[in-house]
């Protein structure tokens, strides 16, 4: 069903279309196989009412874009070393600054950096030898020097900058309000999922609220391991409408809903995860994430965005053995999990973004650590990208208060992908034109 | 006083029903034994009992001395020397001696607050007058203000026990003048960066979008500025308030139409003479508790807040009549207003604590403080300004599975947000819960539908529920039935309401 297609015939006036029809006739028969009397679950109403607005409220889509692109965002939490990421070896700068700390450029014995093809002067960490394989399987974009304006130092207050997208990091988050602009194709709880205990606010909408579980296990009811005898009533306590008259939107009514939101998405995605992996995953707290999202991906769940989070980026002494670590995890869990997308045919409907909330100080401290900087590199991984170092490198000399400044604004990045990737309106979703950066093909 | 729209509930109609009500309300709800003592003493004399506070003995008074002021400090004169003289030399042994030091201290100050934060939760939890602290957490949320932002645990200690001090106090004399004077939010909304030759906006604004008249309510932009002119030098040193004149702007200044040399004093003045004020504060302190109102005002509701808002003025911004008037009042009793809020996470984890009476567990209040966390509300660090949105906002299918298991947690010490699932030895006493109704398994269900629901008449398919599982325990009654029929109870989609 394109529902896409749909608001693009339709006009404001009319809602009788085959198409409403047919949508009621889906609710109909998704109430059957629910086996439920009256009660409608949330994602369903929603997307009804998402019918009954006029178009003008909504960001028309964009033809050529298919419906089940997916997004896969990864934050790097607490400051990711950009410099230590992607290595300016080139710049003796770089070395000035940073005697202890600084990684050696290619060829220079062990833990030199790895050289980026076609990009003199540039190579990456050690350890991000999976990065490098994507790269040469044309599938990696590596964006330099990715920030904004008026830097942010504060953790917390940056990350909401880029959650929200805007430089007050109040509001609605980035792909939130994605959600509440665009009538998606398919109704679905499980629009969004992240793994972690608590959603991001770069996935929290007025009306779009995530999924979030830290593992499946988790992301249910645990009374049955009290009690085996106790699942039958619980299910029926949350599954079923209670008999009482009670209005239509009361609040009793919308938790009624809500929990059989629960219920239907727990068992999609507990066993959308139960199926064994197409490759092997690495260790490590990514990984593992990255397998809960690829099993969810192959199981088609309904879901455009996933968010997962790799933290202990926030280095401020003896950063070496602890960033390499990092490294080694990002690059071999991308790279798993692009092999796991190829095996299922996905990797032309996902696109893999990995951001930092800030980069770190050019200049190393007394600790061999790094403080909180400004602009790092983004990078974006799949068949769609633009495949190699993009943009320029920040001057290590040409500073602001001690830190880079940024060559790409971060809502570049974002426009790209919400206009050419998720097909919406950057505008209407970041409240500014921003130019899109030239980042995907 | 009677006001029309305001009728008193009719002292006859005030059973054990309605003082649960009272209790959850006012409060954090409270045991069978509890609502039927209170419903005992009558409606007035109950109301009484829980606004006059002050009456019953604190038996925790809350102590300055309890945590330590000076773990983020500024540094002395002699410490400043030292730090300069460093950067100037460029010795970089001793500027990082320095800064591991402010991490050292940064470091224990957040492991302060959360103490702070245990403390809190722990004294809603066993405080015999609920009342002081359901309003010094309106008021958290109103003048919202975030540790993570100001970073000094003590300046957030400060602030709480100003809410708790003039929790029914005057709104405007004790609230808001009190507000524009307190460390904290100075710094949160940084009025200490307010100068003259440089004024900051942020608390000028918030005072009025957020604390008094709602946004765009009879004020403009050039109103925000010239309140911010108002406002300069209102300063902090060190944990105290403090006016720092040179840096205050003593030009004419002009707001809602009218000129003066005005201070932010008067600037407080000014806005009370504004019409939104009554029904701002009226409005919201009706969502908290009265009715969250998610489909907006009804005809009833709108009488109503009309009417206390003008009660409020003639009271000169006085709390305790208004309060004393809402609790008396046959609407606040009204079924359409009982079990119509949903239960934000702190008053779930309390109500549920101080009602259910579970076992003393090991790191009992640690574990209840992430979980309210994770359910969307940590305490000393409302998500922003706005403070928490409440209401609908706290419920998703995320929270929802960790409102049940928290519960769950409280009746069985599985810990909840953690992969395995440890029980602890210490086992929850149902049967006290079921009080004698130990014969019949229809008697323990109803009972304790009406205990946990605050319901006169139960859902048939719950009750079936409930019975089948009994059914599946031989209908025996014992202490792990009872727990059983107790985690099916809170995980009711309706034991969310309250």
């Amino acid at each position: 069903m394109s529902h896409h297609h749909h608001h693009e015939q339709e006009d404001s006036s009319s809602t009788g279309s085959t198409d409403a029809y047919s949508r009621r006739l889906f609710m109909q028969q998704g109430m059957a196989f629910l086996s439920m009397a009256t009660t409608v679950p949330m994602f369903m109403q929603r997307s009804a009412e998402g019918i009954m607005l006029p178009v003008g409220s909504l960001v028309s889509s964009q033809a050529g874009i298919p419906e089940d692109h997916t997004l896969v965002v990864i934050q790097l939490a607490g400051g990711n070393d950009g410099l230590n990421t992607v290595i300016p070896y080139g710049d003796r700068e770089y070395y000035i600054n940073r005697p202890q700390i600084g990684i050696k450029e290619p060829g220079k014995g062990d833990s030199s950096a790895l050289t980026i093809p076609g990009a003199d002067g540039f190579g990456l960490h050690p350890n991000l030898t999976g990065l490098r394989n994507l790269l040469d399987e044309g599938q990696a974009a590596i964006i330099q020097g990715v920030g904004y304006p008026n830097p942010n130092r504060s953790h917390f207050t940056s990350t909401d900058i880029w959650h929200t997208g805007n430089h007050s990091g109040q509001g609605y988050g980035w792909l939130g309000k994605y959600f509440d602009n665009t009538c998606e194709g398919q109704p679905s709880a499980v629009s969004s999922i992240a793994i972690g205990n608590k959603a991001p606010l770069a996935l929290h909408g007025k009306t779009q609220k995530a999924v979030n579980f830290e593992t499946e296990e988790l992301f249910k009811w645990a009374g049955g391991s009290v009690n085996d005898d106790l699942e039958i009533p619980y299910d029926e306590i949350n599954r079923k409408e209670i008999m009482e008259a009670h209005d239509r939107d009361s609040q009793l009514d919308f938790l009624v809903r809500t929990s059989l939101d629960a219920q239907v998405s727990s068992e999609r995605i507990r066993s959308a995860v139960s199926t064994r992996p197409l490759v092997s995953y690495p260790n490590g707290k990514l990984s593992q994430q990255l397998q809960l999202i690829g099993s969810m991906i192959r199981a088609d769940l309904p879901t455009r965005v996933y968010y997962a989070s790799l933290g202990g980026f926030d280095t401020h002494a003896n950063q070496l053995n602890g960033h390499a670590n990092l490294m080694q995890q990002l690059g071999d869990a991308l790279n798993t999990f692009q092999k796991d997308l190829a095996k299922q045919g996905n990797t032309k409907k996902v696109l893999t973004m990995v951001f930092s909330e800030f980069g770190r100080r050019v200049k190393q401290n007394g600790s061999s650590g790094t403080d909180h900087g400004t602009a790092a590199p983004m990078f974006l991984i799949g068949d769609n990208v633009q495949n190699g170092l993009i943009g320029k490198h920040p001057s290590l000399t040409e500073l602001d208060q001690g830190d880079l400044k940024f060559n790409t604004d971060f809502r570049e990045v974002y426009s790209a992908v919400l206009g050419d990737f998720m097909g919406a309106d950057p505008q209407a979703i970041l409240g500014k034109k921003y130019k899109k950066a030239e980042v995907l093909t | 006083m009677t006001l029309s729209s305001v009728k008193p509930l009719d002292p006859k109609e005030f059973d054990e029903r309605k003082a649960q009500h009272l209790l959850q309300r006012a409060g954090f709800g409270g045991t069978t034994k509890q609502a039927v003592a209170l419903s005992k003493l009558g409606l007035e004399k109950a109301v009484e009992y829980i606004v006059e506070y002050n009456n019953i003995t604190d038996p925790e008074p809350v102590l300055l001395d309890a945590y330590d002021k000076d773990i983020i400090r500024p540094r002395t004169a002699a410490e400043r020397k030292v730090a300069l003289k460093a950067r100037q030399d460029k010795d970089e042994e001793t500027v990082d001696k320095l800064r591991k030091e402010r991490q050292r201290r940064q470091r224990e100050d957040r492991k302060q607050i959360s103490e702070m934060e245990l403390w809190w939760l722990q004294r809603m939890v066993s405080t015999p007058r609920p009342l002081e602290e359901k309003l010094t957490l309106f008021w958290h949320g109103h003048f919202a203000t975030g540790y993570r932002t100001i970073e000094d645990s003590y300046q957030m200690y400060l602030q709480n026990n100003f809410f708790r001090k003039n929790a029914m106090g005057n709104f405007k004399e004790d609230l808001v003048r009190g507000i524009i004077h307190d460390p904290a939010m100075i710094k949160y909304l940084n009025n200490h960066q307010n100068r003259k030759q440089a004024p900051n906006e942020n608390l000028a604004r918030e005072l009025m979008e957020l604390f008094t008249l709602g946004e765009g309510e009879g004020y403009d932009e050039d109103d925000i500025k010239e309140g911010a002119r108002c406002l300069t030098g209102y300063t902090v040193e060190d944990h105290d308030f403090t006016f720092n004149s040179r840096n205050h702007d003593t030009g004419q200044k002009r707001i809602f139409g009218r000129s003066g040399y005005y201070d932010g004093d008067d600037f407080v003045d000014l806005i009370f003479t504004r019409p939104n004020v009554a029904k701002f504060i009226v409005n919201k302190l009706y969502r908290y508790f009265v009715n969250d109102l998610p489909h907006g005002k009804t005809a009833d509701s709108k009488k109503f807040t009309i009417s206390i808002s003008n009660l409020l003025k003639r009271k000169d911004w006085e709390l305790k009549p208004i309060l004393k008037t809402i609790f008396l009042s046959e609407h606040f009793y009204d079924d359409s207003n009982m079990q119509a809020i949903i239960k934000s996470p702190v008053q779930l984890i309390v109500q549920a604590t101080r009602s259910l009476n579970p076992p003393q567990r090991r790191k009992m209040v640690q574990t209840l403080a992430v979980s309210a966390d994770l359910m969307g509300q940590r305490l000393f660090a409302p998500p922003s300004v706005k403070g928490w949105d409440g209401g609908r906002t706290w419920i998703n299918t995320s929270t929802m599975f960790m409102r049940q298991n928290t519960l769950l947690y409280l009746l069985t010490g599985q810990r909840p947000g953690s992969a395995s699932w440890e029980a602890d030895n210490n086992q929850f006493n149902g049967m006290a819960l079921v009080e004698g109704n130990t014969r019949d398994p229809k008697d323990a269900i109803t009972f304790l539908l009406t205990a946990l629901l605050n319901q006169d008449k139960h859902d048939r398919d719950r009750v079936a529920s409930l019975e089948n599982y009994m059914k599946t325990q031989n209908n025996t009654i014992n202490n792990e039935t009872v727990t059983g029929l107790l985690t099916l109870i809170t995980a009711m989609p309706e034991y969310q309401l309250c």
